[in-house]
């Protein structure tokens, strides 16, 4: 596609020529990042070789990566996580872009839809927790008493736990998903759609050879943004079952902060560079796999 | 297709930064120092816990103080409860930002605040001249003494409901076997034989914790070598029972529908109302139930947790929480007044008068109330039969920070009961090691 071929032309011109600012002007900002994100990233990486009470430290060396790792519920966490990150997304892509198609229609109360889409993601995320703990309550939840005789303890229920919180999340992202395919099919060019309607194709051909190729780019920020969203999850959870019942939702992040809880401070932050190493493994292959594909379109 | 790569590289980049910083602290720094006049009116602040009776006794205790000493204000701050508070109160007395004197736990959490640093040293100080020395040793860490009892102890065992037992023509049981009986009759009549409430997962403990007299007449040493290393849940039959009381209540169906989702005051609630007939509970959870259950005052009684042998039958008592001065405080001498005041039988009496005691008071010449609640009266009975021990946890530094998600796996039959000890023996071992005690 041209606008992918631009910036890497522009790089070469502009590579020798003098920076369009001066550097003053950069520095705000760089000590900003450096403050807000350098220094804390590095001082985590030692902290993470330390045995850490606020009120003193001991270095260690890798005996908390050690005890991390030994994490008697790590396994179980470690395929939640993967569990919530590959569901939440997957279900975001295809509702997301169900709902774009919907939401680009000539629909008469089509500003009204995407706002009421689009609402779930402008409220806190701790908010939706608690009120959809209270939706979900076995005896007393809205959701039981619709679903009758076929309720269950949603959250109480090992079986289900997980997944209730990982519908949820999709509830509440799949506004943000819908506004990038809003955005993504509206920029596909009208000619295509006429090229079709010439060659005397039906709806679902303007779909799966127009809409579905053309809207990748939007797919491929959304699969991103929710995949590492997915990864990280943890405020839902934690407000809806702080990880339990027993263990059975916990994700790293939720066992990450437990340790912090417990005061383990050294050991937390080891399991916070674990959790950075483990989506930088996911996600740099997975950029690099999707913006291929962006580019052979 | 190069700028989409330093793209996304860059929002990875302030992603994951974002991660490695969410987990510090949001604890507001407000409630700083505040410049102390030589004369004259001073502020003291308070923080407390977010429990109801604390926020109850805590007024009263304020109210009497403030009455007594009208030159001194206190205003409180509350800290929320469980493991949250913890930290907030470990980040305040870190960062040198703590009220002035602030309300704890004492026993095993005490440890964790580093007091040397962060407290007033009270050893041998006249606040503590009306504390019984029994009480001290959980306000001790080294040799010095910080604290003073902020309200009567509690037992830790079975809350039961009395009307049920009469209506059922059960006996209070002496051994496990016995109450599983009960249980059986309780279930035939169509009540609920064990209240649950596993939403908060901290109530999932007391099968285990409350046990803890039981493990103590079989092992009277058993505190010592657990602290030390050498006794553990697991290998100890006496200290594995509780986990296997957990797994067979919920093995035979004792429990209450929903107990997965059920809340303390759920619980509680089904207790005083008679549609259950046990909780494993401690027994100072009961007061904030009584302004709208009255009936709970006389209807709902407290027995030990049964062990094997009807003989050693007992009750394991939580000794009160403290109230700490900080170091950094600027106002000591009004702090040590309030402390002074707060371990005298004058502020018992306030306490009284405000929430009803579910157990004795810690300080000399201190009386429950006559019309006593039925659970301290019969904690009371244990208590003169010398027939109670601390929890573990006012014996021993060390408690795991993941007991109630196990007791809760336990409970809910997804972790066999002897795995589940084996489980909170590693945890117990991974405290001990970041605690850095010898043995481990």
């Amino acid at each position: 596609m041209k606008p992918a071929a631009e910036p890497a032309h522009a790089r070469t011109a502009s590579g020798r020529r003098r920076s369009a600012y001066p550097y003053a002007l950069y520095l705000p900002a760089a000590v900003v990042y450096l403050v807000i994100f350098l220094v804390p990233t590095v001082m985590a990486f030692y902290f993470a070789l330390t045995r850490w009470t606020l009120f003193d430290s001991s270095f260690v060396g890798l005996d908390n990566f050690k005890d991390f790792l030994a994490e008697q519920n790590l396994r179980v966490g470690f395929w939640n996580t993967v569990f919530y990150a590959v569901s939440t997304s997957g279900l975001k892509v295809i509702l997301g872009l169900l709902l774009g198609v919907l939401l680009t229609s000539r629909l008469r109360s089509r500003g009204f839809l995407r706002s009421a889409v689009f609402f779930p993601v402008l409220v806190s995320t701790v908010a939706v927790g608690i009120t959809f703990s209270m939706l979900l309550k076995p005896d007393t939840g809205l959701v039981n008493q619709v679903l009758g005789p076929y309720g269950r303890d949603w959250l109480g229920d090992a079986s289900t736990a997980l997944l209730s919180v990982a519908l949820v999340d999709v509830w509440k992202g799949v506004g943000l998903a819908t506004v990038i395919y809003i955005a993504g099919i509206a920029s596909i060019p009208e000619e295509y759609y006429q090229a079709v309607a010439v060659d005397g194709g039906s709806a679902w051909h303007r779909f799966r050879h127009v809409t579905l190729p053309l809207s990748w780019p939007a797919t491929y920020s959304v699969i991103i943004l929710s995949f590492i969203g997915g990864l990280r999850s943890f405020d839902l959870i934690w407000t809806m079952t702080r990880g339990g019942p027993g263990f059975t939702s916990d994700t790293i992040a939720s066992i990450i902060y437990k340790q912090y809880q417990a005061g383990f401070f050294g050991l937390s932050t080891a399991g916070n560079v674990l959790l950075f190493l483990l989506v930088t493994a996911i996600i740099v292959p997975l950029t690099y796999v999707l913006g291929k594909r962006q580019v052979e379109l | 297709m190069k700028t989409s790569h330093r793209l996304s590289a860059a929002a990875l980049a302030v992603v994951t930064s974002a991660v490695l910083t969410s987990c510090g602290t949001s604890g507001d720094p407000g409630a700083g120092s505040q410049a102390a006049p030589a004369d004259g009116p001073v502020t003291l602040s308070f923080m407390i816990g977010s429990d109801q009776s604390i926020q109850d006794t805590a007024k009263a205790l304020i109210a009497a103080f403030t009455k007594a000493n009208p030159t001194i204000k206190i205003t409180t701050e509350v800290s929320p409860g469980g493991s949250e508070g913890d930290n907030l109160v470990k980040t305040r007395l870190a960062t040198g930002e703590m009220t002035d004197v602030f309300w704890y736990n004492s026993g095993s959490l005490l440890q964790a605040l580093n007091p040397a640093q962060t407290m007033v040293d009270l050893t041998g100080d006249p606040v503590l001249a009306q504390v019984q020395p029994d009480y001290l040793p959980v306000v001790t860490q080294g040799g010095k003494v910080y604290g003073v009892p902020a309200a009567a102890a509690a037992g830790g065992g079975i809350l039961y409901n009395r009307k049920v037992y009469e209506r059922l023509g059960l006996q209070v049981p002496k051994t496990w076997a016995e109450f599983m009986a009960n249980n059986e009759k309780i279930k035939a009549a169509g009540i609920t034989p064990v209240v649950t409430t596993f939403k908060d997962t901290w109530t999932s403990q007391l099968l285990v914790l409350a046990d803890y007299y039981n493990i103590h007449a079989a092992h009277p040493s058993f505190a010592a070598d657990f602290t030390a290393g050498k006794a553990k849940f697991a290998t100890t039959p006496a200290a594995t029972a509780g986990f296997q009381h957990l797994a067979d209540i919920h093995a035979k169906d004792f429990v209450n529908k929903g107990f997965g989702s059920a809340t303390v005051d759920q619980g509680l609630g089904l207790l005083a109302e008679g549609k259950g007939a046990h909780y494993p509970m401690l027994t100072a959870i009961l007061p904030p139930v009584l302004a709208t259950r009255p009936n709970a005052a006389t209807d709902v009684g407290f027995f030990g947790v049964p062990g094997d042998d009807a003989a050693k039958h007992g009750a394991t008592v939580w000794e009160p929480p403290a109230i700490y001065i900080a170091r950094t405080t600027e106002h000591l001498d009004a702090a040590k007044k309030f402390l002074a005041f707060v371990a005298s039988p004058a502020a018992a009496d306030a306490v009284n008068a405000a929430v009803q005691p579910t157990g004795p008071f810690r300080v000399k010449g201190a009386k429950l109330p006559g019309n006593a609640l039925q659970v301290a009266k019969d904690l009371q009975v244990y208590i003169d039969n010398q027939a109670t021990a601390p929890a573990l946890e006012f014996l021993s530094p060390v408690k795991g920070p993941s007991l109630e998600q196990i007791t809760v796996a336990v409970g809910t039959g997804l972790t066999p009961p002897a795995e589940g000890a084996a489980q909170y023996d590693k945890d117990v071992e991974k405290q001990a090691k970041q605690l850095g005690l010898p043995g481990w």
